[in-house]
């Protein structure tokens, strides 16, 4: 400590040693600093991820040692009907669910960026779900939509409506999950909303009122606009978790019924832990990373030539 | 030039004109619109809560019982002992509290000495570290099963944590906030003869506290709710987190709602009391990035 306070002060001017040199050095300071990160995700993801793609060329069964099989687990899925199915149903999911969250969220962000007696508590009630864990969400759902004792049956029985299935019918039970997805998700997109409301400079809104723009208009020409790069952000993300739906599906239907709501991801996790085909697994996980991959690039080469950043 | 003053004055004129009395509403119609949303997302809440006091035929009745006759406390007792709550819920602490604190711990270094250290290969290694956000989770799912089944940690809390300890996510949300700290506090420590480490611990995360917050809570969210891979890696009941917990509880006990859901509201109060607590930070740590999964 002191000699290098010395040092500093120009009262000695010794050359420092080697080691000191090497121990004062950026190059091993840095390393030292990221060595441990660099080894947890170069074994936890890296090795991972190169791994997965020599599984998929490979028949495994997660015991013994596989064998390679060239494409043969992408030439079967190809031709797999309950692949395709799940592929199915993980697009219609999604298309659904992608569009219904962000417009709900987009409207309720915009009635709770207000001042109102008890805004803070209409707030926390659309907050709150969030923070419910997605197999919570799905065991209290499968119970408001039980056929014989849920309370959303019992609602329509009071209205004078028929009955539904919902999650035990195959024709309802993905939209009962866009539902129940929403419900849980629906905070996340409004607080990402709010934030972007509140980071409209006031003069901006002003400024239309006074040009005499009517509420609608101001809404729709200024506020969505600056609204662009939380939507986009919304919309990409929103997505990659749509196309990644597993836990509420294993929760409330585990994939049935007739497996009308065998998603991607269940469909991987069937054949990778339930049948242990490793080797076909890591297929389906490649498959949805390059289609999450193709998707996302899409939704920002089309946000970037629709969505206006203010600098 | 006339014309445009006289609009001017029409406008003031206009503006300063009282308003005609109008018919209104006594609250503000948003009401209208917020006050059934609220009910809306409540109500599987409420829901919970009441099932979880009501007797086992009252939770399957039809029409349903929305006043039950007694508060039945006692099933949150009889669920508790059903199953090893008590260890759902020291493994999902120790699963959440472990990775949080490894989190901050290991991805602080990280993102400082990418932040500030020039060192060989440093821009190519977080380039690296970068693309592997984009591969999602379920691509690592196999091989990290199978790498955890190698060091022997199948089926325990330790194979719970280890694939978690470290997050690319943390390590580049950190490096950009440090980057916007003042250096020149940095260099005049440096100057004064203190170690790297010791800037990083004195100087730069006591700055950092906003930042780390948010980091910690995105982490604890995503512990305490992560199901997935508690459900490829654990067997045994008793080390199971509270999530996989609960899910084997509503599978054991299909016919007795009421004391699904004790175990369901049990399982929700810790995090609900925190966001509750600290809802300012929860809110800007989601508004910051969101991450629920």
């Amino acid at each position: 400590m002191t000699a290098r306070a010395e040092v500093t002060r120009g009262v000695d001017y010794r050359r420092p040693s080697l080691w000191q040199r090497i121990i004062a050095s950026e190059h091993l300071a840095g390393w030292a600093f990221v060595a441990p990160a660099v080894i947890l995700i170069a074994v936890f993801a890296l090795i991972p991820i190169g791994w997965s793609l020599l599984l998929s060329f490979q028949a495994n069964n997660l015991l013994a040692p596989g064998h390679y099989i060239g494409l043969a687990n992408y030439r079967a899925l190809s031709k797999d009907p309950q692949f395709r199915a799940a592929i199915g149903h993980t697009i219609v999911y999604t298309v659904i669910f992608v569009p219904v969250s962000v417009l709900a969220a987009l409207g309720l962000a915009v009635a709770l960026n207000r001042k109102l007696r008890g805004i803070r508590f209409y707030r926390l009630a659309v907050f709150i779900p969030l923070v419910t864990s997605t197999v919570a969400t799905g065991i209290v759902f499968l119970w408001l939509l039980d056929p014989t004792f849920g309370l959303v049956n019992y609602a329509l029985h009071a209205l004078g409506l028929p009955q539904q299935g919902f999650l035990q019918d195959p024709n309802q039970a993905l939209y009962c999950i866009v539902v129940m997805t929403v419900w849980g998700w629906l905070g996340f997109d409004v607080i990402v909303y709010l934030a972007a409301l509140q980071g409209i400079p006031q003069d901006l809104l002003e400024a239309s009122e006074i040009d005499g723009a009517s509420k609608w208009a101001t809404f729709r020409s200024v506020v969505l606009p600056l609204l662009g790069p939380a939507t986009l952000f919304l919309v990409v993300w929103s997505t990659i978790n749509a196309l990644q739906l597993f836990d509420e599906i294993y929760v409330t239907t585990h994939g049935g019924p007739l497996g009308a709501t065998t998603v991607i991801v269940y469909y991987l996790y069937q054949q990778a832990f339930q049948f242990f085909n490793a080797g076909y697994g890591a297929a389906i996980a490649y498959v949805l990373f390059v289609g999450i991959l193709i998707i996302t690039l899409f939704q920002l080469w089309v946000g970037r030539k629709r969505v206006y950043y203010v600098s | 030039m006339a014309s445009t003053s006289t609009a001017a004055v029409d406008r003031l004129v206009r503006l300063d004109a009282p308003e005609k009395p109008r018919r209104r509403l006594p609250f503000s119609p948003w009401h209208l619109f917020l006050a059934p949303v609220a009910v809306i997302m409540l109500l599987p809440l409420i829901w919970m809560v009441i099932l979880s006091l009501e007797t086992s035929s009252e939770a399957q009745s039809f029409p349903p019982v929305v006043l039950p006759t007694g508060l039945h406390f006692h099933n949150y007792v009889t669920t508790w002992n059903s199953e090893p709550f008590g260890n759902f819920f020291l493994n999902s602490a120790i699963y959440s509290l472990t990775t949080v604190a490894s989190n901050l711990l290991f991805c602080s270094l990280a993102g400082y000495a990418f932040a500030r250290l020039k060192f060989w290969g440093r821009d190519v290694l977080f380039i690296v570290l970068l693309a592997t956000l984009m591969v999602p989770f379920q691509v690592l799912l196999i091989p990290t099963f199978l790498i955890v089944k190698h060091l022997g940690l199948v089926d325990s809390v330790g194979g719970l944590i280890m694939p978690n300890l470290c997050s690319a996510f943390g390590i580049f949300m950190l490096r950009q906030f440090f980057r916007t700290l003042p250096i020149e506090l940095e260099e005049a420590a440096r100057i004064d003869g203190t170690s790297r480490l010791g800037i990083l611990f004195k100087i730069v995360l006591p700055l950092s506290l906003p930042a780390l917050a948010t980091l910690g809570i995105i982490q604890f969210m995503w512990s305490w709710n992560d199901f997935l891979w508690p459900l490829i890696i654990i067997d045994t009941a008793s080390h199971a987190p509270l999530q996989l917990g609960l899910a084997t509880l509503q599978g054991a006990h299909r016919s007795h709602w009421n004391l699904v859901m004790a175990g369901t509201v049990m399982s929700q109060i810790p995090m609900i009391v925190a966001f509750l607590i600290a809802q300012r930070w929860f809110i800007r740590s989601i508004a910051f990035t969101g991450i629920k999964q």
